[in-house]
């Protein structure tokens, strides 16, 4: 039975993880060794050239840049706005509670698509239309079901019996909040503003429907797809995985909590 | 230093359909020790959670010193509170979780760390000063949670459940502790629990709550001794008070066919059925052919290493007696048990009520 | 009731905000799809309706959700119970298993396009094992082209199902599969009778979750294939983008909206415990 289960995780790790390391591979080799067949499945050849390249291309500087633009902003924003409702959620029961918590579990399933093709129309009219603000408002409107429910469940891991206690000892309700809840919520909140930051660095249909130049490193990348070179492509994918695999070694403790159980 | 005085509090919480606190009104001295005891959802926590200010009562006032502080929050209440789950902070230091509530007064640094010391030095805890809560065991966080709320120097002190997170001998241990240190400042204090032998230790008084009131309040062996309500009886101590219901008859109480002497007050209830309460410690057993008293049969017998406790069957239901250690005994054994007339309590069987 | 007032303080600015970038578009949307120049109209529709590359993509992202799914729950649930088994380097596998949950659609097709493309990963392997090359991704070889975008997204969306059941499992107290053990039932009488019963919320959760999600899936098959493998979320691009046709794009995406609602609310009947 151990043995079993050691090889049975053995192969899940080897599907999950092979296509990982072929990206990396196929992004960090030269453009010659791409074009040989077969390819070698050793690292023989690395070379920066292709990834150079890549970073090279119109756009995909510009594109990088208004993905960590509209992430960060996007982050701020859904904090700015996130943190005191997921506190609410947390800390009152108050009249409406059940309502919205339904009524953030229903945006979280509603297709982007049928927002960003209407939202187009909107910000044409207002003049948001191919601005990095326009994407940040969709990519926080994505982002903000989960950044309350996350921090709701951040904040309520601070018992109210801390926060009650610094009143006692002569915290305002805000100094309450600033010195006891927010250090403890810290890595928590910061763990839900990378979750939001990947998830706005991920998004790319909305991104290109809302854009025309000012294209978010995706958008860009799907938008030339169909007539850029197989090892633009490879280096493209390698660009996209990459915060994954930071923000998922840095988060992982707080996986199944964004993932799991707030999603009830 | 000051005293504490509830007037008519009334609270109703929005969940529930009856009076968490129902027209509650209490006294507490300056200095003085008291208890709230009672089972839980009986609202002795609401009413401390109202006198600390966490909590807006629906009516009524509650005053600090003679100053009204029904709406002041409770930052500005001048009380310390020890919590059930202490509450301390795990992301600040030992040191500064007890200067915590000097921090927020801003304290010059100097007179900051004395207070800090002696409070820690109070509770044992000098050498854990700079370590983080999670190093410590459960009882070690508990005198952080006491020496945070001395630190300040408070007019009153609340504590709520705060022995009850503790294992059984750690909580005897720290309970008299407790008792000397806070004897030692002689500050107000209001004390919850559930435990009515930590209240019967701890309190100068205490008061017995059930359903949102107040069923009786004295000094611990006035409400042990005289229970002035059924509740109250079966409540307080352990085992808790022995009732059985019996038929006063020319001068007897008299259970099926067995009666025993009653007194005189009892002539109004002459033919009527009362009920009658003793404690465990107050029955005598009479070994030999005496013929006094009344017939009863032992079911259990639990050594307790002091005393032995009897569980005993007789007309009237069942009894716990405790006796000497000496005694032996077995289930199935017959025995004549003494009800000393001065020792029964007599309760109206409707009400529950002390006869007068 | 308790509180209300300063906790809606709180929330007002996110209601505010998602009923200006949710109700506000979507309302829009509607408009969009049925109200031409001159009026109510349903010619978006029947263009939508009219254009064969609309019926395809509907077909294939059905077959891609019928075929993907079940895999998906299967691979899933057995991730899950290796996790529960804690395996030696379970610290490892766990973080390679969930990678994928920070991976975008497009970075996944783009991976697996270094595998399935022509002269990639997949053939370098067979042709180094003497086993003659094969087109995967042509378009003459449907099969294939549909198993690479359902391996990609196999591969990309199972771990959100591994972590939605593993947060489940941990609400499993191992008492009560301890105590089937010890009355003697086997382990998959135990997965069959304890485990999997309990797990039934978490699962609920991740099917509609997921089938919503797979509902959007779009640009693995962009990366993987062009517009060799149409779904129905690609056909809202193209119409937007290439065809310049915001109102038929609205129409297809308001089809993507009924077909999620379709899916929830039948998964909650279906699943009523």
């Amino acid at each position: 039975m151990k043995l079993k289960v050691q090889l049975a995780c053995a192969a899940i790790t080897l599907f999950m993880g092979a296509p990982l390391y072929l990206i990396t591979l196929a992004a960090l080799s030269s453009r010659r060794s791409l074009n040989e067949f077969p390819l070698s499945l050793l690292p023989t050849s690395l070379s920066g050239e292709t990834m150079s390249t890549f970073l090279q291309s119109t756009g995909i500087l510009g594109g990088l840049l208004n993905s960590l633009t509209i992430g960060l902003s996007t982050v701020a924003l859904s904090l700015l706005i996130g943190l005191p409702a997921g506190y609410a959620m947390a800390r009152y029961a108050f009249k409406g509670r059940d309502p919205y918590q339904l009524a953030l579990l229903l945006t979280r399933a509603l297709p982007i698509v049928v927002l960003s093709v209407p939202l187009a129309r909107i910000f044409l009219d207002t003049g948001l239309y191919d601005t990095t603000y326009g994407v940040t408002l969709l990519h926080t409107a994505l982002a903000l079901p989960t950044t309350i429910l996350i921090t709701s469940a951040i904040f309520l891991g601070v018992s109210r019996e801390q926060e009650e206690a610094a009143m006692i000892f002569g915290a305002s309700p805000l100094a309450a909040f600033a010195r006891v809840v927010v250090p403890q919520a810290l890595p928590g909140i910061a763990a839900s503003a990378m979750f939001t930051f990947v998830l706005s660095w991920n998004e790319v249909l909305g991104a290109s429907i809302l854009t025309l130049n000012r294209r978010t490193l995706p958008a860009q990348v799907l938008a030339t797809l169909a007539d850029s070179p197989l090892a633009f492509r490879f280096a493209g994918g390698l660009a996209l995985v990459v915060p994954a695999l930071i923000f998922i070694a840095v988060a992982r403790r707080y996986l199944l909590n964004m993932w799991g159980t707030t999603l009830r | 230093m000051a005293g504490v005085t509830v007037t008519n509090l009334v609270k109703t919480y929005p969940s529930g359909n009856r009076r968490a606190t129902d027209d509650i009104s209490l006294d507490v001295a300056d200095g003085e020790f008291l208890v709230l005891v009672g089972p839980s959802g009986c609202g002795k926590t609401t009413l401390l959670r109202m006198v600390a200010g966490l909590e807006t009562p629906d009516g009524g006032t509650v005053t600090i010193g003679g100053r009204d502080v029904t709406r002041l929050p409770a930052r500005e209440r001048g009380l310390s509170m020890v919590f059930q789950s202490y509450a301390i902070f795990p992301h600040l230091k030992v040191r500064q979780n007890i200067g915590f509530g000097l921090t927020m007064q801003k304290v010059p640094k100097p007179e900051w760390n004395t207070r800090v010391e002696r409070a820690a030095e109070l509770l044992d805890l000098t050498d854990y000063l700079d370590r983080h809560p999670a190093q410590l065991s459960g009882g070690q966080r508990q005198r952080v949670a006491v020496a945070r709320a001395i630190a300040v120097d408070a007019d009153v002190l609340l504590m709520d459940e705060p022995l009850s997170n503790l294992d059984a001998l750690l909580r005897l241990q720290f309970r008299a502790e407790l008792k000397k240190i806070v004897a030692r400042l002689g500050t107000t204090t209001l004390y919850v629990t559930h435990d009515q032998a930590e209240a019967m230790s701890l309190g100068d008084r205490v008061a017995v709550m059930r359903d949102g009131r107040i069923a009786q309040i004295g000094a611990p062996m006035d409400v042990y001794d005289r229970p002035g309500e059924r509740f109250v009886g079966g409540f307080l101590g352990a085992p808790p008070m022995n009732f059985f219901t019996a038929t006063v008859h020319q001068g007897s109480l008299v259970v099926d066919d067995q009666s025993v002497p009653a007194p005189a007050s009892l002539a109004s209830w002459n033919d009527k059925k009362i009920l009658a309460g003793i404690r465990a410690e107050n029955i005598t057993i009479t070994q030999g052919q005496a013929q006094e008293g009344v017939e009863a049969e032992v079911e259990v017998a639990e050594p307790t290493g002091s005393a032995i406790l009897l569980t005993v069957r007789w007309a009237g239901g069942e009894l716990k007696v405790q006796t000497g250690p000496g005694l032996r005994v077995a289930p199935g054994d017959r025995l004549r048990l003494e009800l000393p007339a001065a020792a029964l309590r007599f309760y109206d069987p409707e009400t529950g009520l002390v006869l007068a | 009731m308790r509180q209300t007032r300063p906790a809606l303080l709180l929330i007002a600015p996110s209601i505010i905000f998602m009923a200006a970038l949710f109700l506000w578009p979507l309302i829009a949307g509607v408009t969009q799809a049925f109200h031409g120049p001159d009026g109510p109209t349903t010619q978006y529709v029947r263009r939508m309706a009219d254009d064969p590359y609309f019926w395809e993509a509907l077909r294939n992202t059905a077959l891609l959700i019928v075929v993907l799914i079940p895999l998906q729950f299967a691979l899933a649930i057995v991730m899950a119970l290796l996790m529960r088994e804690r395996p030696r380097f379970a610290g490892l596998h766990f973080y390679i298993w969930v990678v994928p949950l920070a991976i975008s659609d497009l970075a996944a097709g783009l991976v697996w396009l270094s595998i399935f493309t022509d002269r990639g990963y997949l053939n370098s392997v067979l042709d180094g094992l003497g086993i003659p090359t094969y087109s995967w991704l042509s378009f003459e070889h449907p099969q294939t082209m549909f198993l690479a975008v359902v391996v990609a997204e196999l591969w990309r969306a199972t771990s959100l199902v591994f972590v939605i059941v593993i947060a489940g499992l941990q609400g499993v107290p191992r008492d009560y599969d301890e105590a089937a053990s010890v009355f003697g039932a086997t382990y998959w009488q135990r997965v069959r009778h304890v485990i999997l019963p309990q797990l039934r919320p978490s699962l609920q959760v991740a099917l509609i979750l997921r089938t919503i999600l797979a509902l959007e899936a779009f640009a693995v098959a962009q990366a993987l294939t062009g517009r060799n493998f149409p779904l129905l979320v690609g056909e809202t691009y193209q119409w937007y983008y290439q065809l310049q046709n915001p109102n038929v794009a609205t129409a297809i995406a308001l089809v993507v909206l009924a077909l999620s609602i379709v899916a929830a609310v039948g998964y909650l009947r279906l699943m009523r415990p």
